[in-house]
């Protein structure tokens, strides 16, 4: 009924292959691309970037990444926020060391050192599966954190431990650093972001995507189509800390500012982005985005509706969060394993023969 | 027996061609089993080749052994002339050996169209930063390899069920994907393990069908495995008989069908 697919055909493979072969949702795609680029950028404050555009934006990144891992490659991690504290801390020596190149460059290159780091901590997966590979991640995660505690080279010798991002320009303006205005911060997170969000598709549409998605659903059949899975697995770690690399240091160096490594990137980051995922959608790159948003908006609706209208004490809301958190992880692994990106896909089937489904 | 090289004429007037792959003395045991004991065949270019045998004969153990799961103990295989190395799965996969698998082994998390493109993957070379680009090389090799997945997709009749998620469909178009993935390859030795397992009569005829039609239009070399002796013997060029992971048999359908001791494998004989 509101879902208009009739009349839509395609010709060409080129056409049936597209990310959007829908009319309907190529336009509403480039409709909030539009307003997320051209729009928002005049319109935030402080506020709204800093409580939600970036905090979105980033865990877009980060979910994204782990989704490749999970989601698309099956191999189940728990090291992202050591491999996010691998990119802030790769990030934060970096702009260090080299004050004068531009901020690209070593968000880049942080996500190209993680994709490495990435690779060593991927090498047990060639052996153990599952639950087993999840507890070796698990070590990656709590080796990374005393690593980069233990060893003061890491934090540049500095008396607090802490890693503090020094101000810094691209093009001129100023993104990181306390004299960041609020729509720098906020388009340099949307340009990764989005760069991030089309490489993924792009990978997981074509040869490698099917590669990780049939390790993910039967190796052995995998290897015998002659996909190496050697390979498949590494690939798909590496991929995967690449943008988790790149989410950390967006989390550093645009965000906070200033990281002390066991407490924002403890186990309790890995935990948050594998919730975004299995909230959002496992193997979907439209249900990385929905896992975020959701885990982002929720605490900040939550604390507006229980606080500020409410009345209620915070500490009580901050409790209710997890509650209402918990459940939902056990209601989506229970009822829907595919999480809001397969809720949308049945609500569009639903939608398509709404109101008469006979 | 027959020459190596030269071509041969079957009893039903076919000409198959050269030797294509050689098993020679394989022995395969599983600590004090003897799953395959000393077998020797070839399987010949453009012929179906049958491997039947009652349970537990090694039947699939033979073909695990030519797509590389198992690692005979000792003999040889020799593929295209030359003595195959130790390889695992996927290098085998990529000179050209394609198969199915008793139990269905597809993915089940994608379309039917994916599974059929995955079979595609020796085929597809662009590096990961291409894809990531997805316009210019990447995309042109995918529109490449989907027109040829397309005309399996074609040939085997699965046209309607492109996009539907390969957990929903029912057996026996299973087992008919899993043929179209492995055809997509286009492998120059097909090997099927129980193509008919668990058909009823129509789909055991379509799917006959099918097999012949692969092996007439695109030449492909099949080995199969299968139970059902009227397909097998209908099917088939030549066959190989197994028995407690002994050959007892090798010939054309119409030599198995009246040697003894093949007969005696599958009714039983009295010991005295």
């Amino acid at each position: 009924m509101f879902y208009r697919e009739a009349g839509d055909f395609s010709s060409t493979y080129a056409q049936d292959q597209q990310t959007f072969p829908i009319k309907f949702d190529r336009w509403r795609y480039y409709a909030v691309l539009f307003i997320a680029i051209v729009i928002v950028p005049f319109v935030v404050n402080d506020y709204w970037v800093n409580s939600i555009f970036m905090p979105f934006l980033i865990y877009a990144i980060a979910a994204i990444g782990l989704n490749i891992l999970v989601g698309y490659c099956g191999q189940v991690s728990l090291g992202t926020g050591g491999f996010m504290a691998v990119g802030a801390y790769a990030c934060y020596k970096l702009m260090t060391a080299f004050p004068d190149v531009s901020m690209f460059v070593h968000v880049l290159l942080a996500g190209v050192i993680t994709a490495g780091v990435g690779v060593l901590f991927g090498l047990p997966s060639l052996r153990i599966k599952g639950f087993y590979l999840a507890v070796a991640t698990l070590a990656a995660q709590f080796f990374l954190v005393w690593l980069f505690n233990r060893f003061p080279w890491f934090y540049n010798y500095s008396a607090s431990g802490q890693i503090n991002a020094p101000e810094r320009d691209t093009f001129g303006i100023i993104i990181v650093g306390p004299n960041t205005e609020a729509w720098a911060a906020y388009m340099f997170c949307l340009i990764f972001t989005i760069a991030s969000a089309i490489v993924a598709r792009n990978m997981t549409r074509g040869a490698t995507g099917r590669k990780w998605m049939a390790i993910r659903d039967m190796d052995i059949a995998a290897e015998i189509i002659g996909v190496n899975p050697l390979k498949a697995k590494l690939t798909a770690f590496a991929v995967s800390s690449f943008f988790i690399g790149i989410s950390g240091a967006l989390f550093f160096a645009i965000y906070l500012g200033a990281v002390e490594v066991g407490e924002v990137f403890g186990i309790q980051k890995s935990f948050l982005v594998l919730f975004m995922i299995i909230i959002g959608g496992l193997g979907s790159i439209f249900g990385s985005f929905a896992g975020a948003a959701f885990l982002v908006i929720l605490p900040v609706l939550l604390k507006i509706v229980g606080v500020d209208w409410l009345g209620w004490p915070t500490d009580i809301v901050a409790h209710l969060l997890f509650v209402i958190v918990g459940a939902l992880i056990v209601i989506f692994l229970i009822a829907e394993p595919h999480g809001i990106a397969q809720l949308w896909r049945v609500a569009k089937e639903k939608l398509r023969l709404w109101p008469f489904p006979h | 027996m027959f020459d190596q090289v030269e071509n041969y004429v079957t009893a039903d007037g076919r000409t198959i061609g050269p030797v294509v792959m050689e098993m020679k003395n394989i022995t395969l045991r599983f600590g004090g089993v003897e799953a395959i004991k000393d077998i020797s065949f070839d399987i010949r270019e453009g012929e179906i080749r049958a491997i039947i045998g009652p349970n537990g004969a090694g039947k699939s153990s033979m073909l695990n052994v030519i797509s590389g799961f198992y690692v005979p103990q000792e003999g040889e295989v020799w593929y295209k002339g030359a003595r195959r190395a130790l390889m695992k799965p996927f290098q085998v996969a990529q000179q050209g050996i394609a198969r199915t698998f008793q139990n269905i082994a597809l993915f089940e998390g994608m379309s039917v169209l994916d599974n059929v493109m995955t079979g595609r993957l020796t085929h597809m070379k662009t590096g990961l930063f291409a894809q990531s680009l997805w316009k210019g090389k990447a995309e042109k090799e995918e529109i490449e390899n989907r027109e040829v997945a397309e005309k399996i997709i074609d040939f085997l009749e699965i046209q309607a069920i492109r996009k539907t998620p390969v957990a929903r469909l029912p057996y026996g178009l299973k087992k008919r994907v899993e043929l179209a993935r492995a055809l997509a390859a286009e492998p120059s030795l097909l090997l099927l393990d129980e193509p008919m397992a668990g058909m009823n009569v129509e789909e055991k005829e379509d799917m006959s069908r099918f097999i012949l039609d692969v092996n007439d239009e695109f030449g492909t070399t099949i080995a199969l495995i299968e139970h059902d002796m009227g397909v097998v013997m209908d099917l088939s060029d030549r066959v190989v008989v197994m028995d407690y992971g002994r050959r007892i048999g090798d010939g054309t359908p119409d030599e198995v069908r009246n040697n003894q001791e093949v007969i005696d494998a599958y009714l039983g004989v009295a010991h005295d």
